[in-house]
């Protein structure tokens, strides 16, 4: 928060270095529920998206009329508001990817992920940085939920977007494309980031 | 009656929130250090979870007809002052009990888990009785899940774990194991 | 940043109670004005969705058919839902729906079927001909069985099409290794619990209904302003 931000800066850090699954492990309840397919992945991250992008400009807009001891009940309001209107939207205009996502599209409510953006950076920013922080924590979930859907689909149907990728003979791995896969999944995952960390460290010594 | 059964086994194995539907993994990573204190947090959630299907149940037959685009506000709102109300109930008629589990309370209302249970039953449309019967279930479902988390962590802090797969990777991993071994209750009561 | 700190501490200072029922009150305000918008704009084409997906299913499960009514029972013979003097509302599992050919004659009845699978509840429509006493179709409506075995209860072309036809006396049997009689059902290798669900379903639904569609159907009756709506029925 020091005057020299800027907002390159304050985008690119919610894609990579401050990552919120990744890194902060924030909002896995969707992330893993709906990740078995890269369409469902995308879809979420694009709800979860418009929904944190709304309450973003809206807190940031009203942060000077919100008082301090409502403020999260009033997040919470707002929050609410755009996720039933991201609910009926899509079950207006794709009641098949509706279907398919049922109730986790009303959960993105209580995804502290975007309840956290508000508390720590919308309420003490400019619309424009808002703007732009959201923009960028919602790209980097969406990527997360993206590299989550898109090896589930792979591995547990032998297919991406839908269109089978391997040969005849391929014998799909059911199981990542069941909940557990999706732990482990995610698991493997945050390995794969301990490790480059640990790598980083090393190198640096 | 096997309708309700259905519905108890259904919610607390089978489905289970936390292992098959991935809700309420925030305090089950969070707070499933120790068991004693899962056990606890574990209550407190199907308490609260009942009181949210009573409401849940109010809403639906009385305030939704005439307005249904404020069914999530109306639940959220409802989750909320419910988990506040029940601190401050405890508070006032047993301190102790509050110590015990009065920091965990405030956790629940983050618990999508709750608002997953009352949208599950409006769209089920589950009658009073069935409400309260999922309720208990899903709410045991998730108290044995985060006991049983907790019980193997306590166990792997004894245990050699190379640096780098310690914290929340491990603990994925055994979740994903655990949600394996919840499987072989798929077909349980079945049909 | 300066003005940052400034509204964090003008805050800070106990704000009064009419200040906090004012953000309060802006914030419901807002939400409810968008609501109400998104509301009004989104319902109808809901709506239309979901009876598009109604259509399509019965269609479906009663091959030929071009139009449907929702029809329930009452006082020992079946009549329209759309009949029911006002205040008195139908329990949607009490509902069927007579499916009707492009001359409006009776083709058969769709019913909604439910019960426990192998993972969760399925739900199910099936085609239904009281003349036959026969199930002309069926199509999975809501289910959770697994991708790649369960699944196939839908996915699997050769088991549904096994449905139409099959008879219901005495009731539909589940067998493994290839149907030999006209009321039985090949069981899907690896899956036997969820077919045996879906066989289960039909049955359980069927001596629900049964004695019900035994009497005539009743006649198809034109909505009152139907041309567009009935337009849409038969693309």
């Amino acid at each position: 928060m020091s005057a020299t931000k800027s907002y390159s800066e304050e985008f690119l850090k919610g894609i990579w270095k401050e990552n919120p699954v990744f890194i902060q492990v924030l909002g896995m309840c969707p992330m893993l529920a709906v990740t078995n397919t890269a369409v469902n992945a995308i879809a979420m991250g694009v709800a979860t998206a418009f929904v944190l992008l709304g309450s973003s400009i809206l807190v940031s807009l009203l942060r000077k009329v919100i008082a301090k001891p409502v403020r999260i009940s009033t997040y919470i309001v707002i929050i609410a508001t755009f996720v039933t209107v991201a609910d009926y939207s899509i079950e207006a205009f794709s009641p098949a990817l509706h279907r398919e996502l049922g109730a986790f599209i009303a959960l993105i409510v209580v995804n502290c992920l975007i309840l956290g953006r508000q508390e720590a950076y919308s309420s003490k920013n400019t619309v424009g940085f808002a703007i732009v922080d959201a923009s960028g924590m919602a790209i980097g979930f969406a990527f997360a939920l993206f590299c989550l859907g898109a090896t589930r689909e792979i591995l547990g149907f032998g297919t991406f977007f839908g269109s089978p990728i391997f040969g005849e003979h391929f014998e799909p791995w059911v199981i990542m494309a069941l909940p557990p896969g999706g732990f482990l999944m995610l698991g493997f995952i945050l390995l794969f980031f301990n490790w480059l960390e640990q790598r980083k460290k090393g190198a640096a010594v | 009656m096997s309708d309700l059964a259905w519905i108890f086994i259904s919610a607390l194995l089978v489905n289970n929130f936390t292992l098959y539907y991935f809700l309420g993994l925030c305090p089950f990573f969070g707070v499933s250090s120790k068991v004693s204190v899962a056990v606890r947090l574990g209550l407190a959630t199907i308490f609260v979870m009942i009181i949210t299907s009573l409401a849940a149940t109010f809403l639906t037959t009385f305030v939704l007809p005439h307005a249904p685009y404020l069914k999530l506000i109306s639940f959220i709102i409802v989750i909320a002052s419910t988990v506040q109300f029940v601190e401050m109930v405890i508070k006032k008629l047993s301190p102790t009990l509050f110590r015990a589990m009065g920091i965990f309370l405030p956790l629940i209302t983050t618990n999508c888990a709750i608002l997953f249970l009352a949208l599950t039953q409006t769209s089920k449309e589950y009658t009073l009785v069935q409400g309260l019967v999922f309720a208990l279930g899903a709410g045991g479902g998730f108290t044995i899940a985060l006991a049983l988390m907790a019980g193997l962590r306590e166990e792997g802090e004894l245990s050699k774990v190379p640096n780098i797969v310690k914290g929340t990777a491990l603990n994925m991993i055994i979740a994903g194991l655990l949600s394996l071994a919840f499987m072989g209750f798929a077909g349980l009561f079945s049909a | 940043m300066k003005e940052v700190e400034l509204t964090c501490s003008a805050t800070a200072k106990e704000p009064s109670a009419l200040r906090l029922v004012l953000t309060l009150g802006i914030a419901g305000l807002i939400s409810g004005f968008i609501l109400v918008f998104v509301y009004q704009y989104t319902a109808p084409i809901i709506a239309a969705n979901k009876a598009k997906a109604l259509r399509e299913a019965v269609f479906k499960v009663v091959p030929n058919s071009a139009y449907l009514q929702e029809l329930h029972y009452k006082d020992g013979e079946l009549v329209r839902v759309a009949d029911e003097s006002g205040g008195e509302k139908v329990q949607p599992g009490e509902i069927l729906y007579g499916a009707y050919g492009p001359d409006s004659g009776f083709m058969g009845y769709a019913i909604v079927g439910s019960g426990n699978g192998f993972q969760d509840t399925i739900r199910l429509l099936y085609g239904y001909d009281p003349v036959q006493r026969a199930v002309l179709g069926m199509h999975i409506l809501d289910s959770k069985e697994t991708p790649g075995l369960g699944d196939k209860i839908y996915k699997d072309a050769d088991f549904v099409s096994q449905f139409s036809p099959v008879l219901v006396d005495p009731s539909v049997e589940l067998v493994k290794g290839g149907r030999k009689a006209d009321n039985q059902i090949d069981a899907i290798t690896g899956a036997t619990i969820s077919s045996d669900a879906v066989v289960k379903i039909i049955n359980n639904a069927h001596q629900k209904w049964d004695d019900k569609t035994k009497g005539a159907p009743p006649k198809f009756v034109p909505p009152p302003p139907p041309k567009e709506k009935e337009k849409d029925g038969n693309e």
